[in-house]
């Protein structure tokens, strides 16, 4: 919890700093990308507190609402070439995490790849 | 938490309109599906005949298995969510074969004695761990009464996108309660070729298995505990 | 040069930390059978014995005996020291210890596992202020007060360590209302015997040799404490025996169990409790090294009576259809195998490696070695 904090905070306090300098923003897959919750800036500030919040909400209540579940994130933003957000050093969420130098939690429990993908490997 | 839960509920109500919207209707359509608004509506639980359970039969198992995403081995340091057990009466030789998972207890001492809150209770009678909070002690696993929990020893990879799991966190049967939730039986349920497992909502007294309970001679393991599981065998 | 050594473990310890965080548990010998292993029986013993040791101090500042109050600090460090190295270990053998403060932020009020932790924070700060009122002449006056509160936190201390596992009403091994007062009766003993030899080694480095009268009297101590906690020990399986469901894992424990009754007969009965008495009481001996050689068996002993309580509580199988032959692959009906591994036993000794430091430090940067008062005074 507190270090989904601190990874709010860093992020906060970086965030205004490179949209003015947007030269610097790392290059990432976005892959389908494209609105779906909130415009992108609002996205990147505070997607944490959407992903901790829902997470609460399934786990202890089973209120699965799709749109924001970090599932949903990834059928959209796993790049189209390998359906992952986390294979490679520009994927979707490894490309900016690394540039923010925040450690990412999520992908030792959670899978980092599209379920479609997941289960035509799976199936056979 | 609360403190922090506070903050984040109210950075949440400010700044998340959209997702607020959202999320309302999400919480009550949820609640008309599944009758979520009375908590004692729903107990979900099985009823295992044991008496269809045939020896050698591992079906359950590997549909968990698969379904989980474990890895079907079966050393002292792999998962193991289901596990099938035969035991024999001592005094009379009586032979059965019946599959063991989480019971799903009323009173589940792996939720009394976690000391971060990560093992809890559902508002169904489903006892999950929160591996967001679990810390790995592995005190829930000296505390459970059936063996039901596995301690995952590895880092993992290539989990199931719905059953999220990981390395030096605690896990064990979670009735399938992603099936669950969109009103789908548990994997073991489904694969049984005997049909002995049967899943439903104990509380609710049309339900198949409330019935069956209800006309048949039924039992729960290690009933002297007094911790009420939602798991019950018939023909031990 | 000890120090230097010390340094080196507690080294090694952390690089043993660091493999378990990269290859998982897996490289331990811990598995979904044996799920508290060698790591937990140094942290206990460590944990038990700080509170111990602090019988030392209230027995100079609660009861007024001046020979234990000019011990009463050191044996305040000691305890500061084993409760850091416990704790420390306690904490690293977590699967998730990058969460600690998940722990610390989320307490579930029903686990005594919970209630643990605050009384170990709690233990600490009280003794903190304990060892200021001592050192500092100004708050001299509040010692007294000081020495109580930590007398009495103490007892609620090793309590609820003896509660842990008599809240496991499932397990054989466990869940009995005698532990928490056989935890507290085995503290006094441990921790008293890591005391002699803290003190027969700084007088030793020192080149003084301790007053006669205080060496007798403490000896003495260190003996009844041994008796009673062997015999609070024996009470606990004679009520295994009488009940009839754990006459099984009594045989188990005390006679077909292989390692287990070897070491609790040789290495508890035997090196931790026969030959220390001997040491002690026998005529002509009881003199100060004597009575180290016997701390020092005292404390092998206490290891391995944990060894066989924590990891032979665990070893006999769960009896989840009584009466039932039963078998399973996972392990059901059957005795559960465990090897230490290395990097486990290395953490085990970081902790201990982290106690010597801060002891070792603690004496050289403050006083803390025990200033006699010459005997009339007594
Ligand atoms: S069976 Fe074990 S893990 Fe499942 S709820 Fe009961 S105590 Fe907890
Ligand atoms: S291992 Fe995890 S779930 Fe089990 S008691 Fe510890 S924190 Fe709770």
């Amino acid at each position: 919890m507190l270090r989904l904090l601190s990874i709010l905070a860093v992020l906060c306090l970086c965030i205004p700093a490179y949209a003015t300098e947007s030269s610097a923003i790392p290059k990432l897959d976005i892959g389908k990308g494209g609105e779906c919750v909130k415009e992108p800036q609002w996205m990147r500030k505070n997607h944490m507190h959407l992903l901790t919040h829902q997470r609460d909400e399934v786990v202890h209540k089973g209120v699965r609402d799709d749109k924001i579940s970090l599932k949903n994130c990834i059928e959209c933003h796993a790049s189209t070439k390998d359906d992952s957000v986390i294979a490679r050093d520009d994927s979707f969420c490894v490309a900016c995490h690394r540039y923010e130098a925040v450690k990412l939690d999520c992908f030792e429990c959670h899978s980092g790849e599209r379920k479609s993908a997941w289960l035509k490997r799976n199936s056979k | 938490m609360s403190e922090i839960n506070v903050q984040r509920r109210q950075f949440l109500k400010m700044s998340m309109g959209v997702a607020a919207v959202s999320i309302a209707p999400g919480i009550f359509l949820f609640d008309m599906a599944h009758g979520k608004a009375d908590a004692n509506k729903v107990r979900w639980g099985m009823l295992i005949e044991t008496a269809n359970c045939a020896e050698g039969c591992n079906d359950c198992v590997t549909a968990c298995n698969t379904e989980n995403g474990l890895s079907d081995g079966v050393s002292s340091t792999d998962s193991q969510w289901i596990r099938k057990i035969e035991i024999k009466d001592i005094s009379t030789g009586r032979e059965t074969s019946l599959p063991m998972m989480c019971q799903h207890c009323e009173h589940p001492p792996c939720v009394d004695v976690c000391p971060t809150g990560a093992s809890f209770k559902r508002a169904d009678g489903i006892v999950l761990v929160d591996k967001h909070l679990c810390i790995g002690c592995r005190y829930c696993m000296m505390a459970c009464p059936y063996k039901a929990r596995s301690f995952v020893h590895e880092p993992l990879q290539n989990q199931n996108p719905d059953v999220p799991r990981g390395r030096g966190t605690v896990e064990s049967c979670t009735m399938c309660v992603h099936r669950i939730d969109q009103g789908q039986q548990p994997a073991c349920a489904v694969a049984c070729p005997n049909k002995s497992i049967l899943f439903g909502n104990l509380n609710d007294p049309d339900s198949e298995i409330a019935t069956r309970i209800r006309t048949v001679a039924s039992a729960q393991v290690r009933a002297d505990l007094g911790l009420n599981p939602g798991v019950r065998y018939q023909g031990l | 040069m000890l120090t230097s050594v010390a340094a080196l473990i507690v080294l090694a310890g952390l690089y043993s930390v660091h493999m378990m965080e990269e290859h998982g548990h897996i490289i331990t010998g811990m598995n979904n059978q044996i799920v508290w292993g060698i790591p937990h029986v140094f942290a206990i013993f460590m944990i038990v014995a700080a509170s111990g040791v602090l019988n030392v101090s209230s027995i100079g500042s609660v009861f007024n005996k001046p020979a234990y109050k000019a011990r009463a600090p050191l044996a305040g460090l000691l305890s500061l020291a084993m409760l850091a190295g416990g704790l420390t270990v306690l904490m690293l053998d977590l699967g998730r210890p990058d969460r600690i403060i998940v722990a610390a932020t989320n307490y579930n009020l029903t686990s005594v596992f919970a209630w643990n932790v605050l009384l170990y924070s709690a233990m600490f700060a009280a003794v903190v202020v304990y060892l200021w009122t001592m050192m500092e002449a100004r708050m001299q006056p509040w010692s007294k007060h000081a020495g109580f509160v930590v007398f009495i936190w103490r007892f609620a201390l090793t309590t609820g360590t003896g509660v842990i596992f008599s809240f496991l009403v499932a397990r054989q091994a466990y869940g009995s209302a005698i532990l928490p007062p056989m935890f507290i009766v085995i503290s006094f003993a441990w921790g008293l015997a890591v005391f002699h030899i803290v003190q027969s080694a700084i007088y030793q480095w020192n080149g003084k040799m301790l007053d006669e009268y205080v060496q007798k009297r403490m000896k003495n101590l260190l003996g009844v404490f041994v008796v009673a906690a062997l015999y609070f020990v024996v009470v606990y399986h004679l009520t295994n025996l009488y009940f009839a469901r754990q006459v099984e894992f009594e045989r188990f424990i005390l006679a077909d169990g292989g390692i287990y009754p070897l070491l609790f007969w040789a290495g508890y009965v035997v090196l931790g409790n026969l030959l220390p008495l001997l040491l002690i009481y026998l005529p002509g001996w009881g003199k100060t090294q004597h009575v180290a050689v016997a701390s020092a068996m005292v404390i092998l002993g206490g290891f391995a009576f944990l060894y066989v309580f924590i990891i032979g509580g665990q070893a006999f199988p769960l009896s989840i259809f009584p009466g039932f032959e039963v078998k399973s692959s996972f392990g059901d009906g059957v005795i559960g195998l465990y090897s230490p591994s290395l990097p486990e036993v290395l953490l085990g000794f970081g902790g201990v490696g982290i106690a010597f430091l801060i002891t070792a430090v603690g004496i050289r940067v403050l006083n803390f070695v025990p200033r006699e008062i010459p005997k009339k005074a007594l």
